[in-house]
């Protein structure tokens, strides 16, 4: 589904600071063509515009009125993003220390004996203070719990605040009563619980702020992602150049990069040359060549000269942007393994809250005396340990470190789904061209015959392949271009279909093509022949050249393998996948490449069109198989697939057909995924186990359930420190994929 | 006394199905124009259930004003569309949902529930 908006923009506006402000805004948006309706928020400084307009043209509208306008989503927001969470910490730190400090107080109060008991009427002003006192924690440190669940309440929902305000509330309000009425209960009974109350505030809002410390670590793939864009960039306007934040360049601006800066947005080279490191997009280690025309993408770090470029693609639109969504995007997707619990945490609470219920009226019934002490310890036990929050978090948490660890090696995650998938795969099945090889043929062999030469052969060969679009053609120009021969132009061109071609060249008739058009064309092949059929074994594709029906030579072409193909083939044999390699080839050029890099089966002279059938054919075996290829001529495959991988498609990150895309070239992405996939699912399960385990055991006990037989019954102060960090515990173990190395 | 408690104890139970499961009215909104506002604040998301039509584009327009953790992220997990939502500052969810039905949102734990209804 489409979330781009053609319609409808949004745009923040931060120094709106008075009413008049507001007008000034309106009235330059309303005169532009194209725009139907515009809506300035003075209270969030936020203008919201309907029609159609280019954004660039509504942020220079508002510029030329006077005010600085950027985009309200995207990375912009991260920075506030992270004052926030700090400033949400600290606030969290706070409320503990004073709710913890206070809690001691009136342990100490109460173990001491200091206060007179409720017998006196000085006990009861004491024990009155206390309350106050307690009171002051629950509101300052524990009022967002109450609101939270009387908000969640009127909308007939329930969740985390509910416990825990009905759980102190109820420890706080039998207290108070029984400071006020303390004759109403028996002597025995006589017990505050101000200190409990109190002190679950305390452990909860500690377990909050470590579950958020560890939940910003979970984050930090996002964030070094984020890292690679530079905040500024200098572009040129009216002649000069200006230091603009990021968010402010527009489309066509030109931008100068100095060496050393990292490339600001998307964009084409028009002035000077320069080499660019592009490792963080492409994982290749050599900076790139740029000259003008030439792409260059934001977030890239200029290595040597200073070039000025215009920008092609900004905002979200440039690649490390649409990088970073489709990570952010994954992050928010849940593998099916987490649906169960899903639906469980859905129902989790009322559910709490009915066994809170019957736990309160079994002992009502069947406890011991006094009643009204158990009841209230086992049901406010009951209320705070459950927790909700281990079990909600179990698996999003898990798929938010391993969808961005998996993005650090250069591994972009679609979906949570396909994170279990990949987890669970029997079988690889490996495009040739472009997957195992570099899918860029190369002249591997000239071998020319007696009266010819080397130039002579390349330069006929590459005057009339020039004319030709196939890829093998494309290697012959080339190795022209490597050895500066200059090309002739040919008087005529006929393609022979799956044989070559034929041309007139001055006046000649040249032939190139197959051993079968030169037979055809009773040309003598000579000791070429037997050499044809050596380079065939060697995986090389061959080509003869005759001129006036003599054979000036053969060109022997092979795209080569990938150096760590083999490698990275191994590396999946090891985890016990079957790696399968699928090729249009002919069955001994598919068979040199798969005794090359060691695959366990090869399909080949595979049409591109029934690639889709083959992976059908494994999966009715009962397979779980896996499809690698370019994302292109190979997208019904990928889809049909359980798992499609689009390999080595550098900045080209919106293929919809593949469920992962690898960034680099390497297949031991593949095996990068696979690993981290299994490493995630495994965590996963650990969590999912933990939190369940955690919540079916200690609600039991909370209840009292060990008391018939042992006579333990689980303080709520304990309930409180355990339900704290359960909800920790899941964070720390997700937090532990940080560290995986696939 | 012992029915009066122990009746008090079921009628509790009974309510406690009745309001978080059988009767479920939440705060309900049509959107009107092409955009909605959503409060999201103390474990609820205002309106919580929002009526739309199919094949036409609306724009969600969360304003998040609880810190919490817990509400930064929204999911339709069925409609395969999420978003963080920043704290303070509107975030505009704009999508053209093509399928009738109901598709559930929330937050990454669930704690957070609205609905989107497309007729």
């Amino acid at each position: 589904m489409n979330t781009k908006s053609k319609s409808y923009q949004s745009l923040y506006v931060s120094d709106i600071s008075c009413a008049s402000c507001v007008n000034t805004i309106e009235t330059a948006l309303k005169s532009l063509p194209g725009v139907e309706e515009v809506e300035v928020n003075f209270a969030d400084r936020t203008v919201n515009v309907t029609g159609d307009i280019a954004q660039e043209v509504l942020i220079k509208a508002i510029a030329s009125s006077g005010y600085t306008a950027s985009l309200t989503e995207g990375n912009t927001q991260d920075s506030d993003k992270e004052n926030q969470e700090l400033i949400h910490y600290k606030e969290l730190l706070k409320k503990t220390i004073v709710a913890g400090v206070i809690s001691l107080i009136i342990v100490a109060v109460t173990m001491l004996n200091l206060i007179p008991d409720l017998t006196s009427f000085r006990g009861q002003v004491y024990w009155g203070i206390v309350s106050v006192l307690s009171l002051f924690v629950l509101v300052y440190a524990g009022g967002r719990f109450f609101t939270g669940a009387l908000k969640s309440f009127k909308n007939h929902n329930a969740n985390m605040d509910t416990l825990v305000a009905l759980g102190t509330g109820v420890a706080w309000l039998y207290s108070t009563l029984v400071v006020i009425y303390p004759s109403s209960v028996s002597e025995v009974a006589r017990h505050v619980y101000f200190d409990t109350a109190t002190l679950i505030i305390a452990f909860i809002n500690l377990g909050s702020a470590l579950e958020m410390r560890a939940r910003g670590k979970t984050s930090e793939a996002i964030k070094r992602l984020i890292g690679l864009q530079p905040k500024t960039a200098r572009v040129l306007r009216d002649g000069q150049e200006v230091d603009i934040p990021i968010d402010r360049v527009l489309l066509n601006d030109v931008i100068r990069v100095r060496p050393g800066e990292k490339i600001p947005v998307d964009g084409e080279l028009t002035e000077g040359s320069s080499h660019v490191d592009e490792s963080m997009l492409t994982g290749e280690p050599i900076p790139v060549s740029k000259n003008v025309g030439d792409e260059v993408v934001g977030g890239s770090v200029n290595k040597s000269g200073s070039f000025l470029f215009k920008a092609t693609h900004i905002g979200k639109d440039t690649a490390l942007s649409q990088i970073i969504e489709m990570v952010r995007k994954a992050q928010n997707t849940k593998p099916e393994i987490g649906r169960l619990a899903d639906k469980v945490s859905s129902i989790f609470v009322p559910t709490v809250m009915i066994i809170a219920a019957i736990t309160m009226l079994v002992w009502f019934n069947f406890g011991p005396d006094p009643k009204l002490t158990y009841i209230l310890l086992t049901t406010v036990a009951v209320l705070i340990i459950a927790c909700p929050c281990a079990l909600g978090l179990a698996t999003p948490i898990s798929v938010m470190v391993g969808v961005g660890k998996a993005a650090e090696y250069g591994v972009l995650i679609r979906k949570g789904d396909a994170l279990q998938k990949a987890g669970q795969l029997t079988t690889v099945v490996l495009d040739k061209t472009g997957t195992i090889t570099e899918g860029k043929p190369v002249v591997t062999a000239l071998e020319y015959s007696d009266g010819s030469n080397e130039e002579e052969l390349l330069k006929i060969a590459a005057s009339v392949e020039i004319n030709s679009e196939h890829p093998l053609a494309e290697a012959v120009v080339e190795a022209s271009k490597e050895k500066n021969i200059a090309l002739s132009t040919i008087e005529s061109f006929e393609a022979i279909s799956g044989h070559g071609v034929k041309a007139i060249y001055q006046q000649k008739t040249v032939l190139l093509g197959n051993r079968k058009l030169m037979q055809d064309n009773n040309i003598d092949l000579g000791n070429l022949g037997d050499r044809s059929e050596e380079l065939s074994k060697l995986g090389q594709t061959v080509v003869f050249v005759s001129l006036d029906r003599k054979l000036l030579g053969l060109i022997g072409i092979s795209d080569p393998i990938k150096t760590d193909s083999k490698e990275a083939i191994q590396r999946l044999q090891e985890i016990g996948i079957k790696v399968v390699m699928l090729t249009g080839d002919n069955r001994a050029t598919a068979q040199t490449v798969a005794n090359l890099v060691g695959v366990d089966d090869f399909i080949a002279e595979v049409l591109p069109q029934d690639k889709a059938d083959q992976i059908t054919t494994l999966q009715k075996k009962g397979e779980k198989v896996a499809m690698v290829g370019d994302g292109i001529n190979d997208a019904p495959a990928l889809a049909g697939a359980d798992v499609g991988f689009a390999i080595g498609t550098g900045t080209d990150v919106a293929i919809e057909s593949a469920d992962i895309t690898l960034m680099r070239g390497s297949l031991n992405g593949v095996a990068d995924a696979i690993a981290i996939s299994k490493a995630t699912l495994s965590n996963i399960k650990e969590n999912l186990i933990g939190a369940f385990a955690y919540n079916t055991l200690a609600i039991p006990i909370a209840a009292g359930i060990l008391y018939p037989f042992t006579g333990i019954l689980l303080s709520p102060i304990i309930a409180g420190a355990a339900m704290a960090l359960s909800s920790v515990t899941v964070v720390t173990n997700a937090n532990r994929l940080r560290w995986f190395k696939p | 006394m012992e029915i009066l408690v122990n009746l008090i104890g079921v009628l509790l139970i009974a309510f406690i199905v009745w309001w978080f499961w059988v009767y479920k009215k939440q705060s309900e909104a049509t959107i009107e124009g092409s955009s909605i506002d959503i409060i999201v604040d103390s474990g609820v998301y205002e309106p919580s259930v929002i009526h739309a039509k199919v094949g036409e584009e609306i724009t969600l327009r969360f304003i998040r004003k609880d810190n919490n953790p817990c509400s930064e992220k929204v999911l339709f997990s069925d409609l395969d569309v999420s978003a963080d939502l920043p704290f303070n500052a509107p975030y505009n969810m704009t999508f053209t949902p093509d399928k009738k039905g109901e598709f559930e949102f929330a937050c990454q734990m669930g704690m957070y529930r609205g609905k989107l209804i497309v007729e």
